[in-house]
C-alpha cells in the first residue's frame, strides 16, 4: 500500500478483551508484532517477500507510534552487524529477512549466538536460487541449524505476532540470552490476508518486561571490556560453547512455560515445542512444519470422519528439537511420517534425519518413513497429505517400499504426479 | 466454504481485489483467507488471486483449484488463459465487460456482467487506457452473489485503497446498479 | 588486577575480557621497549588512554577518582602508541635489557 497516506481507521476492527482483530498478511503481523514487543533498534533491508515487514515498521516509527530507531542499511550481513552491536548495548532488536538474505548473514549467525544475544529475527521461508523462486522451502533456515539460535516455525500469522512476543520474554531471561529465527512460509503466511488480532499493549507490557541486561555484560563506559576476544584450545572455547548448550536445554522448559502463560493471558498457545493434533489415540501421525501443518489439520478431520485414526504432530521449535517430546509421542503411536519443505542432498530430508536420530534411543520405535514435498513453493493440498498419509498405512501394516520419496515430481508425461524414490 | 479466484492483469489491482473482499466478509463476522499467486508483477501481466470465505477459521493453506466463483478483471484474458478451470457446476463467472451475459453462454457457466472499465474512467480511476477496475468488479460482486453488503464493500473499498477513497466508494456503488446477471 | 579462572563455574556468561584477555597471559613478557610516563609533564588529557589497544592503561583508581595514567606492565606490549600521541611528550620509550 502506499505510504503517502497512513489513516489509521480503527472503524474496521472488532475488539476484544485481549486485543483488536482486523485482517492482514502475514507480514504485518509480524511487524505489529515487533511494535507491541516495543522492538527498539532495527536494522534492516528488503527482499521478496519480506519487504512489507519492515516497509510497516518504517512506517510505524516514522509516525511516532513506535519508539525506535529504524536503521537503513546497504545488505543484510550489515543489518545483522548493526543488532549485533545494538543488542551488545542492551537494546532490544529486531530485524526480517528470507532465503538469499538469510544466508548473506549467516557468518554473523554465528557470532549473535556466541555473544549470547537476544536478538529476534523474522525470516520468509523462500527457496534458494538458482533456479530463481520467491515461493515457499525451508531450505533457507535449515541451512542455519547450526548457527546457536533457537528456530520456531509458524502456522499462522496470528503465530507469528504472538511468538515475537514471546521469543522476546525467553531470550532475555538472564540465564538464556540466545537469538531467535522465527520462520513464515513465503505467500501461505507472508501475503496471506486473514484475521489477526494485536494484542493490547497494556496486556503485552505486564507479560513481557523490559530487556534489562546485567550492565557488566554490555557495551558500557562504566564497564569497559572487550567482547569477543581470543580463548585458546586449553582455555575456555569449549566451556564457554558448553555454556551455550546448557542454555539451549534450559529454554526447552521456558518456552513451554512462556506459550502456556500467554495463553491463560490472551486465550492462545501453540503447543510448547511439539504441537499435538488428535495424536492420543492416532495409529499414523504424520510431523510437519509450517503451513504444511495448517493443511494437514483438515485431511485429518476428512479422515477421522472416515474412522481413520491419524494425527499431527507439528514441529514448532527445530531448535531446540523436541528430544523428550518426540520420543514421548513415540510411546503411543505404530507409525510416523516426516514431510520435509526441503533436502540435503547427499542424504535426506533434514527434519526427517533429524526425527529419526531422537528416536534411535528411544524406548520404543514407531515405523518411520519421509516424504519431501513442496519443495520451491510447489502447492501441496489436502488430496496430496490424505494420499500420504494412506501411504503411511502400509508402511504401519509393514509394507513399506522406501525409507523416503520425493512426492508429486513431474518425471515424465506419463508420470506428472511421480513419487521418486530416495533409498 | 465459497472460495473465489481473481484474474486481472498486473496495475487492474486483482490482488488489492481478493483483500478488500476478505476485509469485507470479516467485517460482516465472516472468516476469510486472502492471497495471490505471485508470478511476475508487472504492468499487463497476467495476475491471479483468491479469497475463502467461511463460517469457521479456514486452515487449508494451498492454492484454490475448484473455484465457486471467478472473477475476471480484464475481458482480453478469456483467450488468454482459461479462466473457467475447474470452475464447480453451477458456478459464477463475472466479467468486466460491455457487452451481455447472454454473449458468454459458451462458457457454460453462470454469467454476470458489468462493465467496470467505464465506470473507472467516468470516476477517474486510473487512466483512459489503464483504468483501475477492482473497486467497481467488487461492487458488482455484492450484486451478483449477494455475499457481502453493497454498504462493507463501500466502507471497505474507502479503507483498502490510498487514494481517491470517494471515487471508489462510488464506483462500487455504480457498478452494483449497473451488473447484469 | 588479574582475574582468576580457575573453572568453568569462573567464567562470565559471555566471551568478554575480563582485563586484556579472558584469561591470565602475560603479554608484557612480550616487550622490547617499555612506556615509562613523566607525570611533572603529564597534564592529565588522557589521550594515550584513547589510544591504547588493548587497554592496559588506567586513568581512575578503585574509588573512581581520576588519577594520572597508570601502565599495567603485566599486559603492556610496548607498541608505542602512547608515546607517540602524547601531545605533552610525557611519555619516553625505553629498551628493556
Amino acid at each position: 500500500m502506499s505510504t503517502t497516506s497512513i489513516e489509521k481507521t480503527e472503524k474496521h476492527t472488532t475488539t476484544t478483551k485481549t486485543g483488536v482483530k482486523k485482517v492482514m498478511h502475514g507480514n504485518y503481523a509480524a511487524s505489529y508484532g515487533a511494535k507491541v514487543a516495543r522492538a527498539e533498534v532495527i536494522a534492516a533491508y528488503p527482499i521478496t517477500p519480506q519487504s512489507q515487514v519492515v516497509e510497516k515498521i518504517a512506517e510505524f516509527t516514522s509516525s511516532g507510534e513506535m519508539k525506535a530507531q529504524y536503521i537503513k542499511v546497504e545488505s543484510e550481513q550489515s543489518a545483522m552487524a548493526a543488532l549485533i552491536t545494538a543488542s551488545q548495548t542492551g537494546a532490544r532488536t529486531f530485524t526480517a529477512t528470507s532465503a538469499h538474505g538469510l544466508t548473506l548473514m549467516h557468518e554473523l549467525l554465528m557470532w549473535a549466538s556466541g555473544a549470547r544475544l537476544p536478538i529476534v529475527m523474522v525470516n520468509v521461508n523462500r527457496a534458494m536460487a538458482p533456479p530463481w523462486s520467491v515461493w515457499a522451502e525451508h531450505t533457507d533456515s535449515i541451512a542455519q541449524r547450526d548457527t546457536g539460535w533457537m528456530q520456531f516455525y509458524c502456522e499462522t500469522s496470528q503465530e507469528i505476532l504472538d511468538t515475537i512476543i514471546q521469543c522476546y520474554k525467553v531470550c532475555e531471561q538472564e540465564d538464556i540470552m540466545l537469538p531467535a529465527l522465527i520462520n513464515e512460509d513465503a505467500f501461505y503466511l507472508s501475503h496471506t490476508v486473514e484475521p489477526v488480532e494485536v494484542p493490547h499493549q497494556e496486556l503485552v507490557d505486564k507479560y513481557l518486561p523490559p530487556f534489562n541486561p546485567k550492565p557488566e555484560l554490555t557495551l558500557n563506559p562504566d564497564h569497559p571490556a572487550v567482547f569477543g576476544s581470543l580463548s585458546k584450545p586449553d582455555e575456555w572455547y569449549p566451556e564457554f560453547r558448553w555454556m551455550i548448550h546448557e542454555a539451549m536445554e534450559r529454554a526447552k522448559k521456558r518456552i513451554k512455560d512462556a506459550d502456556s502463560e500467554f495463553g491463560k493471558i490472551f486465550g492462545r498457545s501453540y503447543g510448547g515445542l511439539l504441537d499435538l493434533y488428535k495424536c492420543d489415540d492416532a495409529e499414523v501421525v504424520l510431523m510437519c512444519a509450517g503451513t504444511l501443518a495448517s493443511t494437514t489439520r483438515e485431511a485429518i478431520d476428512e479422515l477421522r470422519n472416515e474412522g481413520k485414526k491419524v494425527g499431527l504432530a507439528r514441529i514448532r521449535t527445530f531448535r531446540p528439537f523436541p528430544v523428550e517430546d518426540i520420543r514421548a509421542l513415540a510411546e503411543k503411536v505404530q507409525a510416523i511420517g516426516v514431510m520435509d519443505r526441503c533436502f540435503t542432498f547427499g542424504y535426506e530430508g533434514p527434519f526427517f534425519t533429524e526425527v529419526k536420530g531422537a528416536l534411535y534411543h528411544a524406548n520404543n520405535k514407531p515405523k518411520l518413513k519421509g516424504y519431501i514435498t513442496g519443495m520451491g513453493g510447489r502447492d501441496v493440498d489436502v488430496q496430496l497429505v490424505k494420499k500420504i498419509f494412506a501411504d503411511m498405512y502400509k508402511v504401519k501394516d509393514g509394507k513399506q517400499d522406501a525409507e523416503t520419496v520425493w512426492v508429486d515430481l513431474k518425471a515424465d508425461v506419463n508420470n506428472m504426479n511421480a513419487w521418486l524414490k530416495v533409498r | 466454504m465459497i472460495e473465489i479466484r481473481f484474474h486481472g492483469r498486473g496495475g487492474q489491482g486483482a490482488v488489492i481485489a481478493s483483500n478488500i473482499l476478505a476485509d469485507a466478509a470479516f467485517r460482516e463476522g465472516m472468516e476469510v483467507q486472502a492471497f495471490p499467486y505471485f508470478g511476475v508483477e508487472r504492468r499487463g501481466a497476467p495476475v491471479t488471486a483468491f479469497t475463502r470465505i467461511d463460517t469457521k477459521p479456514i486452515r487449508i493453506r494451498s492454492e484454490i483449484k475448484e473455484p465457486n466463483i471467478v472473477v475476471v478483471l480484464d475481458e482480453s484474458l478469456l483467450s488468454a488463459v482459461n479462466v473457467t478451470n475447474g470452475l464447480k457446476p453451477n458456478g459464477l463467472v463475472l466479467i468486466n465487460t460491455a457487452k451481455n451475459p447472454e454473449d458468454f453462454k459458451h462458457l457454460k457457466a453462470k454469467i454476470a456482467t458489468v462493465d467496470a472499465k467505464s465506470i473507472a474512467v467516468n470516476n477517474k480511476l486510473g487512466s483512459k487506457t489503464a483504468p483501475i477496475v477492482n473497486t467497481a468488479i467488487l461492487g458488482a460482486f455484492a450484486k451478483a452473489t449477494g455475499l457481502v453488503k453493497l454498504e462493507t464493500v463501500m466502507e471497505c473499498a474507502r479503507d483498502g485503497t490510498p487514494v481517491k477513497k470517494d471515487e471508489n466508494a462510488n464506483a462500487v456503488k455504480e457498478a452494483y446498479e449497473q451488473t447484469k446477471m | 588486577m588479574k582475574i582468576e579462572i580457575k573453572s568453568m563455574k569462573d567464567l562470565p556468561m559471555l566471551p568478554k575480557t575480563l582485563e586484556t584477555t579472558i584469561g591470565v597471559y602475560n603479554t608484557g613478557a612480550w616487550r622490547s621497549a617499555k612506556p615509562i610516563l613523566h607525570e611533572d609533564k603529564c597534564n592529565k588529557c588522557y589521550i594515550c588512554w584513547k589510544f591504547c589497544p588493548e587497554p592496559c592503561i588506567r586513568i581512575k583508581d578503585d574509588k573512581g577518582n581520576e588519577i594520572t595514567p597508570k601502565i599495567d606492565y603485566f599486559y603492556c606490549k610496548g607498541c608505542g602508541i602512547c608515546a607517540n600521541e602524547c601531545p605533552k611528550k610525557a611519555i619516553e620509550m625505553v629498551m628493556e635489557a
